[in-house]
């Protein structure tokens, strides 16, 4: 029999293979796209998994170096790790701010007392360190997880659909997963990192200027900006610490009994592709990430005395936030002083209120 | 000088992938042998044909165990360099040096070499050499 006529048998076998080829990819053609995105897949959870291995074993090393255990923490370390929240109920949303703010606060005492019992030698500094250098872990394994879920339920299934889903945003997921990795070794060596941006530039403020406490691990200084009376807020540090800056700001507000000409806000947030790392930039709003709760609160303290309130951003990516802080992002801070001022200066009268929040990290700044 | 420059890597590549890698290896090796053999008996078209077989494994072979090298060595967790720049604001004395663990900024720090006030800390950061691309927008 001859597939292709008047030609040799080399021809013919070709043609043979070409068919077989054609035939093969009209009925499976889907099924071999998909196992080249499951080993896609499997190739970044490989990748996941190891660094998800590396981020517990920094911080086991961590704790064992500075928190002198009597015994291997390696148990709690894990136990740590599979640790969850569960956010409150929304069906009747009316008060979930204050839920939410609640269970944080329990979960934030929670594992703050865990570090403790793991690393009994560490001072508070070092106990925010590792709480944070745990919470980088701890969020590269849930990452790792997911991943895996989605993963195994597409093999399972055999599902182009969940497997194409998990490959689209793979990038993304890998991207979020490396920043954390760099973040631990920043948050294990105590090193500031880029979503530091804000309490950087409230410590150049109110640096050599006398500090007070603030509910909840917040400072605050009183300092004369341009005729003005500013207090600077921002995270006690130099542990990894945010604090919470909507129960400071409203502290002050209340302290003043509603008298704040402006409050101007600095945060890190998070630059377009095609922009420059340490941009600045300028807008309205409270600028504050997170899950909500603080940027609820100075918004409704601020609607409640009608302060204008004024935003600074250094711009930075996903990678450049949890990771050591990047030259730019440090050299940015003068220039966020200068629109500061500027802020003030046209929008504030001489001998005004005013009060300036760094918001962020405050890891490995002093203030 | 800190430790912080450490990085850490997977040691070795999976042993199935190895395996199989070492077994096309071999085989390509007495396709290529049989080659010989073929074209020494007179029998071109066989020899040729089992030298395009032999060198296509050899590659493939090669090509794999080139990608998860590449793989494995794109797995390091790198600790960037991370300096500390010191100042004495008296004198205006500055010097920079690789980052030290309990380095933050505004600790105080030992007199100043200079005029004997004390030095700070006023800066920590990493320098990112590479240029992001801009795709030419």
């Amino acid at each position: 029999m001859s597939f292709v006529p008047g030609s040799d048998a080399i021809s013919q076998i070709i043609s043979i293979v070409f068919y077989g080829v054609f035939i093969v990819f009209i009925f499976y053609g889907q099924r071999i796209q998909m196992y080249v995105m499951i080993r896609e897949v499997e190739g970044s959870l490989f990748k996941l998994k190891y660094i998800k291995e590396e981020g517990r074993k920094i911080a086991i090393e961590t704790i064992k170096e500075i928190g002198k255990p009597q015994t291997d923490p390696s148990t709690r370390v894990d136990r740590y790790l599979e640790y969850f929240t569960i956010s409150p109920q929304s069906m009747d949303p009316a008060g979930i701010v204050y839920k939410l703010d609640h269970i944080l606060d329990v979960r934030d005492t929670r594992l703050k007392d865990e570090v403790k019992i793991m690393a009994p030698a560490s001072d508070e500094v070092q106990v925010n360190n590792l709480e944070n250098t745990l919470e980088a872990a701890m969020a590269l394994n849930f990452i790792y997880k997911v991943v895996r879920h989605y993963y195994i339920q597409g093999k399972k299934t055999l599902s182009l659909y969940i497997i194409m889903q998990l490959q689209m945003i793979l990038p993304l997921v890998m991207k979020e997963a490396e920043a954390y990795a760099s973040a631990l070794k920043a948050f294990a060596y105590g090193q500031p990192i880029g979503d530091g941006a804000g309490p950087l530039v409230a410590a150049k403020l109110m640096h050599g200027y006398e500090t007070r406490k603030l509910p909840k691990d917040c400072v605050v200084a009183s300092v004369p900006i341009e005729g003005r009376n500013a207090f600077i807020i921002k995270a006690e540090g130099p542990g990894g610490n945010v604090g919470k800056p909507g129960d400071a700001v409203k502290a002050v507000i209340e302290e003043n009994e509603g008298k704040i000409a402006s409050v101007i806000m600095i945060d890190a947030g998070l630059k377009l592709e095609g922009e420059t790392v340490g941009e600045v930039a300028e807008g309205i709003g409270a600028a504050i990430g997170g899950p909500g709760v603080d940027q609820f609160k100075i918004e409704d303290a601020v609607v409640e005395y009608h302060i204008p309130i004024n935003a600074v951003i250094v711009k930075e990516d996903i990678g450049d936030a949890v990771s050591p802080m990047r030259k730019e992002i440090a050299d940015s801070a003068d220039k966020v002083i200068d629109r500061v001022k500027n802020v003030i200066l046209e929008r504030t009268k001489e001998g005004d209120n005013v009060i300036i929040v760094g918001v962020g990290n405050t890891i490995g700044i002093g203030q | 000088m800190s430790d912080t420059s450490q990085s850490s890597a997977p040691t070795k590549m999976s042993t199935y992938l190895l395996m199989i890698v070492l077994i096309v290896l071999a085989l390509s090796i007495v396709s290529l042998i049989f080659s010989v053999s073929a074209f020494v008996e007179g029998n071109e078209l066989v020899a040729g044909y089992l030298l395009v077989i032999g060198f296509i494994a050899m590659g493939l072979a090669g090509y794999v165990l080139f990608q998860s090298r590449k793989r494995v060595a794109s797995m390091k967790i790198e600790a960037p360099k991370v300096m500390t720049t010191v100042e004495c604001r008296k004198c205006g004395f500055k010097s920079i040096r690789e980052f030290q663990r309990g380095d933050f900024v505004f600790k105080d720090l030992n007199p100043c070499q200079k005029c004997d006030d004390t030095m700070i800390i006023t800066g920590i950061y990493k320098e990112v050499k590479e240029k992001e691309k801009t795709y030419g927008v």
